[in-house]
């Protein structure tokens, strides 16, 4: 019986949450038996990209402490992975701190996105789950090319019973979210926005379907601006969805 | 780098150019047609991947032995009858190019598209001794009469559209509007009857090299339009301006980058003009050779463990046609003269100027820069690092109080984020403290630097339940032998 940690980042905890719900009914549903250790708190993805560096320190000693006994960690976010295992390694590096570099290294290799850890620890693309919806799927930036999940997410749409899958024109364009980039260049970054919306609409789905919320939050909050009816969703809420009943 | 244009910061360049669009559809159209075209040219090549990490090793290992390999390249220029001049900075490289013009005594010289030059601002030094210097580009040529500074590596004149290169047409070579229409090859054919005379005329000609091959001291300079040939063949005298970089060890090693960097810059199998001279020659090409190695910046690039691949770059322009951010604002908005994704990271790194630390912020971090890359550098980890830099200086600078209100919230939140303790009584304060900015579950108008995210997006209101609260809530329901939440 395969085990597993969760690792819920913040912003999916406190804003999300049924996000990491989904991602825990469709794991359980497929055998693995879950803990949750609530003393993790967050990654530290948004200080280590804006430059804050000295800041993020603490919450990679803190994430390693938190999940250095795992056998393989899960989560729900694959720019929150990719920071954990891209990033990690040279902060503790210049940190010149050898026993956390060691954690680090110890650590992050078991440290696994929602879709990769479905399809290459658990083996699974069909896991049972049935949407009688159309979809498209956005390709969010460090799922496709920092983690490289390739078409797993689209191996897993392709299984669900009753989906309709449509192409996203220019799926592989940048939503433009970037994290404190849409604080800092606010106007840009709504341009780059606009024309996701845009090719959002023209795929005429009804939901948005990504491996990352936050890609997610900023897709859907120009979505529900502008008033249109369609929706987003992450991966696992599709995944977790059966027959009669709603995710 | 002495620079007479003085650019906006980003930060209020970008929203500017994104006002203009006119721009924006240029800007759109060009780079989306380029990208399709570079797919296509790279996807050709069975081993592309392969010449991209060729190219990577071939850089990095001249980098690590660049002083042998320079000193062999002057060695080899002088012995084929050429001078070696070196310049540690801007000021440096440009007295000596002016001294050299100075001592031909000519008020006007051709040149070759070259960025290093731009870089150093080589037409503004030489306009002080009163010399013009004609660019012979033709895309150069249109930004040089709109006395704009260029806004793409490779195709300098990417923002104007026909009708707006025809205007200047008109005015700099002195026609009726019934002599010239907006039709592209009227517009090349008048450009071409300007530059001939002024290729037959120059005596002196200025170029930057693409590559410089230490094994014979040879340069290279790869072109489309053939002005590059003129002027290296015509005038009597060259100089050519090279940052130390671009030297490459032989000629073996101009296999891989003649194949990639066609192919990454202009979707081409090769450059229409490729085009190679080894000092000089009697009865052939110039009869003075002068080659002046650029440092300005270089060594201290180098010596730096991460931001040393910057110096592999071969200026293909493949990371701007990619970029969504230069997409959207154009080159002029980056404020030097490597725009786009290059350009945040080499800027900061040559001019070393604080106002430029905030040019690697200018991306999302998408990663499609890095992907087309064929010398594979990882722009997006350059840039985190160069943040890092900014970060670090502004704070050694001055410690207390914040700089403003992002750098606030960043602090604020990794001080919250350190214990679960206080992670989750942050979590219960941003629940409570959310209400009045509520509307219909939704935040509306949010203050201080969250306002750039509300204009343009709605965000939905902090659930009342985290996920932790409903797993606490469900462990503890299994625990009385109750059905789950």
């Amino acid at each position: 019986m395969p085990r597993a940690s969760l690792f819920v980042p913040c912003y999916v905890d406190t804003l999300f949450p049924e996000a990491a719900q989904a991602m825990v009914r469709v794991l359980e549903r497929l055998g693995v038996t879950l803990d949750f250790p609530r003393a993790q708190t967050c990654c530290g993805q948004m200080h280590v990209n804006t430059g804050y560096e000295r800041d993020a320190r603490p919450l990679v000693r803190h994430f390693v402490d938190v999940f250095g006994d795992a056998d393989v960690v899960v989560a729900p976010s694959a720019s929150c992975v990719a920071t954990v295992r891209h990033a990690y390694a040279g902060i503790a590096e210049r940190a010149g701190d050898p026993a956390l570099a060691a954690a680090v290294a110890a650590t992050t290799p078991r440290v696994r996105e929602f879709s990769e850890y479905l399809v290459d620890d658990l083996g699974v693309t069909d896991v049972g789950a049935s949407f009688p919806h159309t979809v498209t799927y956005h390709p969010a930036c460090h799922a496709v090319r920092l983690l490289g999940v390739g078409d797993r997410p689209l191996q897993l749409l392709r299984a669900v019973d009753g989906l309709h899958l449509r192409e996203l024109p220019r799926a592989e364009q940048c939503c433009g979210f970037g994290g404190t980039f849409a604080i800092k260049n606010p106007e840009i970054s709504a341009a780059m926005l606009a024309d996701k919306v845009a090719d959002v609409l023209q795929a005429r789905a009804e939901v948005v379907v990504a491996a990352d919320e936050s890609c997610l939050m900023h897709i859907g909050g120009g979505l529900a601006r502008q008033r249109t009816a369609v929706r987003t969703m992450h991966l696992a809420e599709v995944l977790a969805s059966r027959e009669g009943v709603a995710a | 780098m002495s620079d007479a244009r003085i650019p906006l910061p980003f930060h209020e360049a970008a929203p500017a150019a994104l006002e203009d669009g006119q721009l924006r559809r240029n800007l759109a159209h060009v780079t989306h047609a380029i990208r399709a075209k570079r797919a296509d040219a790279t996807a050709e090549l069975p081993d592309w991947e392969a010449l991209r990490q060729a190219g990577k090793a071939i850089k990095d290992h001249t980098l690590r032995n660049l002083g042998t390999y320079l000193r062999r390249l002057e060695t080899r220029v002088e012995a084929a009858g050429g001078h070696v001049h070196w310049a540690r900075d801007a000021d440096e490289a440009n007295r000596i190019v002016r001294r050299l013009v100075a001592a031909e005594g000519v008020r006007e010289v051709v040149k070759v598209k070259s960025m290093t030059t731009d870089e150093i601002d080589l037409n503004g030094a030489l306009a002080e001794d009163g010399v013009v210097a004609i660019e012979t580009d033709l895309a150069e040529l249109i930004v040089q009469l709109a006395e704009e500074p260029p806004s793409h590596i490779l195709v300098p004149a990417i923002h104007k559209n026909r009708a707006e290169i025809r205007r200047l047409f008109l005015d700099a070579f002195d026609l009726t509007p019934d002599q010239l229409s907006d039709d592209p090859a009227a517009l090349a054919g008048a450009a071409r009857r300007f530059l001939r005379e002024r290729f037959l005329e120059a005596r002196v000609a200025i170029s930057g090299a693409n590559f410089a091959v230490a094994e014979t001291g040879t340069t290279c300079i790869v072109e489309s339009e053939g002005n590059g040939r003129m002027c290296t063949t015509l005038p009597e005298t060259l100089i050519t301006v090279l940052g130390i970089e671009k030297v490459v060890p032989t000629w073996r090693d101009l296999e891989v980058f003649l194949q990639t960097l066609p192919r990454s810059s202009t979707a081409e199998r090769m450059n229409p003009y490729t085009s190679f001279w080894t000092g000089v020659h009697g009865g052939d090409g110039p009869r003075h050779f002068h080659l002046v190695l650029l440092d300005g910046g270089r060594s201290a690039t180098l010596a730096d463990d991460v931001g040393r691949a910057t110096l592999r770059c071969i200026r293909c322009s493949a990371c701007l046609n990619v970029c969504p951010i230069y997409e959207r604002v154009g080159g002029h908005a980056y404020g030097s003269t490597y725009p786009g994704p290059i350009g945040a990271i080499l800027t900061p790194q040559l001019r070393g100027e604080p106002r430029d630390g905030e040019l690697p912020y200018a991306s999302t971090l998408c990663g499609a820069c890095y992907d087309v890359c064929p010398v594979a550098i990882d722009i997006p980890s350059i840039l985190v690092d160069l943040r890092r830099r900014t970060v670090d200086a502004r704070r050694a600078a001055h410690p207390l109080p914040a700089a403003d209100a992002v750098d606030a919230a960043l602090r604020g939140a990794a001080a919250a984020f350190a214990t679960p303790r206080r992670y989750e009584a942050a979590q219960r304060l941003a629940r409570l403290g959310q209400a009045p900015w509520v509307r219909k579950g939704v935040l509306r108008n949010l203050p201080g630097p969250l306002a750039g995210w509300s204009d343009a997006r709605d965000l939905r209101a902090i659930p009342r339940r985290a996920f932790r609260d409903w797993w606490r809530d469900r462990e503890a329901a299994r625990e009385r032998g109750g059905d789950p939440a």
